[in-house]
């Protein structure tokens, strides 16, 4: 078997804040190349440019200098509608805060973004109703965000990343709102569609519970990719899955 | 790399309206001033329409009346004067208007600010955002105006019919009054367009990388 795709590459990449007297280097230099179909843990502390370096990967924001490039893409040289395509269609996004549309349904949550690829309102709907099948949602298709609990509101959200079957899905924090139980169950979720649909998570994280799912963990410290660990180098003695029974 | 398909109309309009459904009271308030602000423009022009079908239908029995009742007639005696007053206390009431729109469009943008950012993450286009903005505008300031102008016509033709009789209800100029309300609708929704155009373009700038933000 040949090499993997290579999903995602950064090459040479550095950020600056202009905060206007002083400028921050938030990222000195960030190489990393994130194979695809793999489950990619960010970990570092607060400050460690961790979001920063998350948010170019997502194409969000902009290197200083330095590439990019999203399934050999170079995100810098897209416009403004080949980003809203890229974002559509090859990228999932999970927040820490979920970030449901308030004011519509589960279903209507996850049909926006097939809405937004042109996909014809039957279709949405019969994929939609799948999608939360799949998160196990079932039935729960005509409540607002209101009326669930944080746990089924980030299940929402999972289905909704997965719409328009993403290559790569962003997850910021996607247990840092929730209980550890309810955390467990997402990371668990995740990892099931990133084996089962061979989509590449990245998520950025503080939470040593997603070091056990993880293929690989890249570590950022002070702005620098501070090392690369995979799987079986893990240390897993931070219990939560590993103790299955 | 291929093109964003392009959101049919009809599925921004039924967003639109779900958004402003849900959201009624705070909707409501948003339109509270331009229902007021209309209200007045179409009481003072009903009013004055009024006055210039008396005036027509009857001259001789409504002219005093008229002067009595504080209208400027024209040195003729034949026709309804505009005030300039009036005329500035209209537009005010209407630039107040316009300025309580802005506010509270951009209120509503920034308490949508994560919603917004999170549409932008899912593939929306900036002319997506503005165009639902929009359409909320226009919806708002349709139902306020409509409100409004019959509200204020409606007050207007008790008003007269009180002051001058009920004998005044056969030389009401209905067509004039019609055309009153109808300008006084388009002014309405026209006004709230205005309103909401830096609001929408504001929410249409953002950044989607605000949707991560963490703390609101």
């Amino acid at each position: 078997m040949g090499e993997k795709k290579k999903i995602v590459r950064v090459s040479g990449v550095t950020k600056n804040f202009d905060l206007g007297r002083i400028v921050v280097e938030v990222l000195k230099g960030i190489d990393l190349e994130i194979e695809a179909g793999n489950y990619i843990s960010i970990m570092g502390p607060s400050g460690s440019g961790k979001s920063t370096l998350f948010n170019m990967i997502g194409g969000l924001d902009k290197p200083t200098a330095g590439k990019v490039f999203i399934d050999e893409v170079d995100v810098a040289q897209l416009d403004a509608y080949e980003l809203a395509w890229l974002r559509c269609r090859k990228i999932g996004y999970i927040f820490q805060t979920f970030n449901l549309i308030p004011v519509m349904t589960a279903l209507e949550n996850i049909t926006i973004p097939m809405t937004f690829a042109g996909v014809g309102d039957d279709e949405a709907v019969r994929r939609g109703m799948a999608l939360l099948d799949q998160v196990g949602l079932g039935g729960r298709h005509g409540h607002r965000p209101a009326e669930l609990s944080g746990g089924q509101q980030q299940r929402v959200a999972v289905a909704r990343a997965l719409a328009n079957s993403p290559a790569i899905i962003l997850a910021d924090e996607p247990t840092g709102n929730l209980d550890l139980a309810t955390g467990e169950d997402i990371i668990r979720l995740l990892k099931e569609l990133s084996s089962t649909n061979g989509v590449t998570v990245i998520s950025a994280t503080h939470d040593y519970k997603m070091l056990n799912v993880s293929d690989q963990v890249v570590w950022i410290r002070d702005g620098r990719v501070d090392k690369i660990q995979q799987r079986e180098e893990l240390d897993i003695t931070t219990g939560g899955l590993s103790s299955n029974h | 790399m291929r093109r964003l398909v392009i959101v049919p109309f009809r599925k921004s309009l039924q967003m639109a309206w779900q958004s402003l459904r849900v959201r009624f009271f705070r909707s409501l308030v948003t339109t509270m001033s331009l229902v007021l602000a209309v209200a007045f423009l179409s009481f003072i022009q009903t009013g004055s329409d009024i006055a210039g079908g008396l005036l027509a239908g009857d001259g001789a029995t409504y002219q005093q009346l008229l002067l009595q009742a504080g209208y400027d007639l024209s040195t003729d005696g034949n026709s309804i004067g505009g005030s300039a007053k009036q005329r500035w206390i209209v537009f005010l009431s209407l630039l107040v208007c316009v300025v309580g729109i802005i506010n509270a469009q951009l209120m509503s943008v920034s308490e949508r600010f994560r919603e917004i950012g999170t549409l932008k993450c899912l593939g929306a286009l900036d002319r997506f955002i503005v165009r639902i903005f929009v359409i909320e505008a226009a919806l708002q300031g349709l139902a306020g105006a409509v409100t409004g102008a019959l509200f204020g016509a409606l007050a207007a033709i008790l008003a007269a019919l009180v002051r001058f009789g009920l004998a005044a209800a056969a030389h009401l100029p209905w067509p004039e009054i019609g055309t009153t309300i109808l300008a006084a609708v388009a002014i309405g929704t026209l006004l709230s367009l205005l309103g909401v155009l830096y609001p929408a373009l504001v929410a249409a700038r953002m950044e989607p990388v605000e949707a991560m933000r963490v703390e609101q």
